[in-house]
């Protein structure tokens, strides 16, 4: 029983050092994020890093989650006679859901992965400490630009994903399910509103900092030695992709709930 | 080098303490460097060689003692009191830790170009110049540090710690995992470089060669502390068997705790 709750305690101190050290970190992280100087050439190599080099996952990911979605709903809804509502299904689940949730989870995979493991051989190879000694601070240098490329690119990607995973579902509408294309481009816009877009846009500024701010965070405390870039690089993916889900329910719940 | 014995104390340590867990591995620290001295800092691996060098530059906290600069405190100073502080130290560490995503020029200029806003024309000048001085050829400088061979990579870094023109340079195994001719061009390059900028200069080194060639002063660490502090010309006779067994590349003595296991022999061959 004692070793139990010895084993238990122990569990709760170590969640709450790790919670601790993230709130820690990410009040710092915003500190040197709204700070000057701020790394011009930096955050635009992030920026192609995080935006340009996502668009085409993000753009595969979410083409073929709105053609099967049309596919999907449309065998659904056949059995109620409710065919002609695919449309509208297809363009608010992009746009609420799939567009920044698939978005994110891509972005985390990719770019989470990528962040943790430059950082974490920088730290392994001293990089960071040769940062400090030429008079630069390594978390407003090598996270701050992350950041704020991560929360500009995401929302541009999602609404890229957007178009095209609405695209996905109007192919597969018109090519196989033969709606009419005007009578399907009319159901899609007839009941989307501007905060179906904007609540996913907002979802995507979250979803950007969190990627960048995780992979950044299991990368700057890397442990030594290639297996500590490796355990940085899987923590920051499972981080980011968790906290991607749970802060998607909770803005969800904020708006719709 | 300089061997001027009046020159102004330049850095004192007292005292330094520092403990990891439950591993104290600085435990009473205590070192004196003259102005424009080369010292050499020797011990086994893990003694805390590199502890100290990085609780000098402030990225690691001492638990207690004094560091003085100039006469100045450095421990428990402000982050902009370190931060002035690092601008006067040049650094190059064990493995290099240039910049994998910047190339030489870049790495050459990084601290200039963070002081003062340099055209790119005027840096890759700065850098050519530098780099020239190190023996390396003009197209290294749109390299890459993977581009480039172990002793490249050292120049490069020696090129980086020495552009800003800092007082005190700390040079950590500069001619680790090079070949005895590199080791030499490197030793060389140092030599010159301290010369030219007459700066003040911690060495840590395993490489007793290197250690001949570049130090005024040499400074055995064991256990956490310095046990001998004395000219280079003195460490083959200091009558400490510790530093007796490093200097001379004894395998058994003080410093070697477990003598052979006679019996792993035995099995290997046994399994041969």
């Amino acid at each position: 029983m004692i070793g139990f709750v010895q084993s238990l305690g122990a569990s709760v101190l170590a969640l709450s050092r790790i919670i601790g050290g993230i709130v820690l970190f990410t009040a710092i992280a915003l500190r040197w994020v709204l700070v000057p100087p701020f790394y011009g050439r930096q955050i635009v190599r992030q920026m192609v890093d995080i935006g340009y080099y996502s668009l085409p996952v993000v753009g595969l990911t979410t083409l073929f989650s709105g053609m099967v979605l049309a596919l999907q709903s449309y065998t659904g809804f056949a059995r109620f006679s409710a065919e002609d509502t695919v449309a509208t299904v297809v363009v608010l689940s992009i746009t609420r859901e799939l567009g920044p949730v698939l978005a994110g989870l891509m972005v985390a995979g990719r770019v989470g992965a990528s962040i943790a493991a430059e950082i974490g051989t920088m730290r392994v190879t001293d990089q960071i400490d040769a940062l400090d000694t030429l008079s630069t601070r390594p978390m407003q240098y090598l996270v701050g630009p992350r950041i704020i490329a991560g929360i500009v690119c995401l929302p541009i990607l999602v609404l890229i994903g957007d178009i095209i995973g609405v695209f996905g579902g109007y192919l597969v509408g018109v090519y196989n399910l033969d709606f009419n294309a005007s009578v399907y481009l009319s159901k899609t816009l007839e009941f989307l509103e501007f905060e179906d877009v904007f609540i996913g846009l907002v979802k995507a500024v979250i979803f950007g900092f969190i990627i960048t701010l995780m992979g950044c965070y299991h990368g700057y405390y890397s442990g030594r030695g290639a297996e500590g870039v490796g355990k940085a690089t899987t923590n920051a993916v499972v981080s980011a992709s968790i906290l991607i889900l749970i802060a998607n329910y909770t803005v969800t719940a904020l708006f719709f709930g | 080098m300089s061997k001027n014995n009046t020159q102004a104390v330049k850095i004192e340590i007292s005292n330094l303490k520092k403990q990891f867990g439950t591993n104290q591995v600085l435990t009473g620290f205590n070192l004196s460097i003259k102005e424009g001295e080369s010292l050499c800092l020797i011990g086994t691996s893990g003694c805390g060689k590199s502890v100290a060098l990085k609780c000098l530059i402030g990225l690691i906290s001492a638990d207690s003692g004094s560091i003085r600069v100039d006469g100045h405190e450095t421990i428990g100073q402000s982050r902009a009191e370190n931060e002035t502080l690092l601008r006067r130290f040049g650094m190059t560490f064990q493995f290099g830790a240039l910049f994998d995503s910047l190339p030489i020029w870049e790495n050459v200029t990084f601290r200039l170009r963070q002081k003062e806003k340099l055209s790119k024309k005027i840096a890759r000048e700065i850098a050519g110049n530098i780099i020239n001085q190190l023996g390396l050829a003009p197209h290294v400088l749109d390299l890459f540090p993977a581009e480039l061979s172990g002793g490249m990579q050292k120049r490069a870094a020696i090129a980086r710690a020495i552009a800003d023109k800092p007082e005190i340079l700390l040079f950590d195994e500069p001619t680790s995992g090079l070949d005895p001719i590199t080791s030499g061009v490197i030793n060389d390059l140092i030599l010159n470089s301290v010369n030219r900028l007459g700066a003040t200069t911690l060495t840590i080194s395993h490489d007793m060669a290197s250690v001949r060639q570049i130090a005024d002063t040499v400074a055995m660490i064991h256990q956490g502390q310095i046990i001998w502090c004395g000219p280079v010309a003195d460490m083959h006779n200091t009558g400490i068997a510790e530093v007796d067994q490093f200097v001379n590349g004894k395998a058994y003595g003080p410093l070697t705790s477990n003598p052979p296991d006679t019996n792993v022999t035995q099995h290997s061959e046994m399994l041969v």
